[in-house]
C-alpha cells in the first residue's frame, strides 16, 4: 500500500518536472494576486500590515484552487485514470499519492515564497513565522478538500468555474483559522489554538477526503 | 431489474409485517400518491400560514424595545429553521440514494435543493430588512448571518453541479457526495465562523440573550414554522413529480399518463 503511494507520487512529480511552466504559473499567480492588493487599497503600511495574513491566505486559496484542474484531467484524457480505477491497489491510496504530489507542486512553493511576500507587507518576524507554519499545515488541507471537487467535476463543461463554486465554501474554515492564527499572534493571544485546530482539520481531511475523492472518481468514470 | 430494485420488491429483508414499506419507493407508484398528497399539504400550508401571519400581525403584542419592526421574525426565524433543516433532509435523501441506489431518493434531493435555497435567501433578505431599523445597518458580519450566507453558497454549488452533468444518474451520485461532504462541513463552518467573529469584533449583537418571548409571539412563530413545513412538502412533491415525468419519459406509464391527460 505504501509502495503504490510512493509509485504514484514519484510518477506525478516526474510529470510535473517535465512540465515546469505549470508549476511556475501557479506560483506567479499567487505573487501577482498578492501584489494587486496594495495597488487596490493604497500603500498605507499600517493598513497593509493588518490585512497581510488575510490577503496571503485568500491568494493561496485561489492559487491552490486554480491548479486543481490539473490533478486528474491529464490522466483522465489519456486513459491512465481508467487503469488506476481498474487496478487491484486501493484507490484511496492512489488518490492520496496524487494529492500529496499536487501539494508538493502547487502548495509547497507558496509556503516557501510567503515569507518574502510577508516582508513586503512589513510583517514582524513572529507573525511571519506563524504565517509560514499556518500555510504549511493549511495548504495540504486545501489540496485534500479540492481533490473532491476536482473528482466530481471531472470532464464536465465549465468544470473550472464550477469547481470554484463547490470548493471555495468548503475552504472557509481553513481560511479563518489560517489567517486567524496570524491575527491572534498579532493581538498577543498566541497562535497555538488556531494552529492546533488547523492540525485537527488536516488529520480529519486526510482521513476523509481521499475516500470521498475515490468515490467521486468512480462516479465520474462509470 | 437492478439488484436494489429486486431487494425492494422482493420479500427479504425489507418487508415488515403486512405493509410493504418500499411500495412507494418506485417512481411509478409514488407519482399518483404525490399527486393526491399535494392538495392536502397545500391547503394546510395556506391555513397555517394565514393563521400564523394573523397572529403575528394582529394578535401578538408590540415589542417593548424593537417596536413593530420585530414582526418580521414571524417569517425570518421559520425561514432560517427551514433553510438548515432542508439541507440535512436533502443530504439524507441524497445519501440514501447513493447507498441503496434508489432513484426516487435522489430525485427527492434534487427537488429539495431549490426550496432550501429559496428559504436561505428569504432568511437573509428578511434578516437584512430587520437589521436596518434595529441594528442600523443592512448587513453585519455576524456569525449567524455569515454561516447562513455560506449555506446559500452550498445550495448553489449543489444545484450548479447537478445542472452541469447531463447524465441524471451521475448527477444524482455526484450531488450526493457533495451534499454529504457539505453536511460534514456545516458544523465545522458554523463554529469556525463563530470563533472568527468573537476574535475580531466581540459579540456586538446577541440573539440568544434576548428577553423571554411573549407566549403569543412564540405561538405565531411555531404556527408559521409548521406552515412553512407544509408549503415545503407541497412544493417539493410537485417538483419531484416534474422530475419523475422528465426522467421516466421513455417508460410506458408516463406515455399513458400524458396520453390520458391530452
Amino acid at each position: 500500500m505504501i509502495r503504490i503511494l510512493g509509485c504514484v507520487l514519484r510518477r506525478d512529480l516526474v510529470l510535473a518536472y517535465r512540465r515546469r511552466s505549470d508549476v511556475l504559473t501557479t506560483l506567479f499567480f499567487f505573487v501577482i494576486v498578492v501584489s494587486l492588493f496594495p495597488l487596490g487599497v493604497g500603500p498605507e503600511p499600517n493598513l497593509l500590515r493588518v490585512m497581510a495574513p488575510g490577503i496571503l491566505w485568500v491568494a493561496a486559496l485561489l492559487a491552490s484552487m486554480l491548479s486543481l484542474g490539473r490533478m486528474f484531467s491529464m490522466d483522465y484524457l489519456d486513459g491512465t485514470l481508467e487503469q488506476m480505477l481498474l487496478s487491484a491497489e486501493p484507490l484511496g491510496m492512489i488518490v492520496l499519492g496524487k494529492i500529496v504530489a499536487h501539494w508538493l507542486v502547487s502548495g509547497l512553493p507558496l509556503v516557501l515564497i510567503a515569507p518574502v511576500l510577508g516582508l513586503q507587507f512589513d510583517l514582524p518576524q513572529g507573525q511571519l513565522a506563524v504565517l509560514v507554519l499556518s500555510l504549511l499545515i493549511g495548504t495540504p488541507i486545501l489540496s485534500l478538500i479540492g481533490s473532491i471537487g476536482a473528482a466530481l467535476t471531472l470532464g464536465l463543461r465549465g468544470g473550472g468555474v464550477l469547481v470554484s463554486l463547490l470548493v471555495l465554501p468548503l475552504y472557509i474554515p481553513v481560511l479563518i483559522f489560517g489567517a486567524g492564527s496570524v491575527g491572534a499572534e498579532a493581538a498577543g493571544l498566541g497562535a497555538e489554538s488556531h494552529v492546533m485546530l488547523l492540525g485537527a482539520g488536516l488529520v480529519l481531511a486526510a482521513v476523509l477526503a481521499p475516500w470521498a475523492t475515490a468515490a467521486g472518481l468512480r462516479i465520474s468514470m462509470e | 431489474m437492478s439488484l436494489a430494485e429486486k431487494a425492494l420488491t422482493g420479500k427479504l429483508p425489507f418487508r415488515m409485517g403486512t405493509i410493504n414499506w418500499f411500495k412507494y419507493s418506485s417512481p411509478q407508484t409514488f407519482f399518483p400518491l404525490a399527486g393526491k398528497m399535494i392538495p392536502l399539504f397545500a391547503v394546510a400550508a395556506l391555513l397555517l400560514c394565514g393563521a400564523g401571519l394573523y397572529i403575528g400581525f394582529f394578535v401578538a403584542p408590540t415589542d417593548a424595545t424593537q417596536g413593530e419592526s420585530y414582526r418580521i421574525i414571524f417569517i425570518h426565524v421559520p425561514a432560517a429553521w427551514m433553510s438548515m433543516f432542508i439541507y440535512l433532509v436533502m443530504a439524507f435523501w441524497a445519501g440514501l440514494g447513493l447507498v441503496l441506489n434508489t432513484r426516487l431518493s435522489s430525485m427527492m434531493a434534487t427537488a429539495l435543493a431549490p426550496t432550501g435555497a429559496m428559504f436561505t435567501f428569504l432568511a437573509l433578505w428578511t434578516g437584512s430588512l430587520w437589521g436596518k431599523p434595529t441594528w442600523g445597518t443592512w448587513w453585519v458580519w455576524d456569525a449567524r448571518l455569515t454561516s447562513e450566507l455560506i449555506l446559500l453558497f452550498l445550495y448553489l454549488g449543489f444545484m450548479a453541479l447537478q445542472a452541469a452533468i447531463d447524465d441524471p444518474r451521475r448527477a444524482d451520485k455526484a450531488g450526493a457526495v457533495l451534499a454529504m461532504v457539505g453536511a460534514v462541513n456545516i458544523p465545522i463552518i458554523y463554529f469556525s465562523v463563530k470563533w472568527w467573529n468573537t476574535l475580531h469584533q466581540g459579540a456586538s449583537v446577541s440573539l440568544t440573550s434576548s428577553p423571554s418571548m411573549a407566549k403569543t409571539m412564540l405561538l405565531g412563530m411555531l404556527i408559521m414554522a409548521l406552515g412553512f413545513w407544509m408549503y415545503s412538502i407541497a412544493v417539493v412533491l410537485s417538483r419531484v413529480r416534474c422530475v419523475i415525468l422528465e426522467r421516466e419519459r421513455h417508460t410506458e406509464w408516463v406515455g399513458q399518463y400524458l396520453g390520458a391527460k391530452r
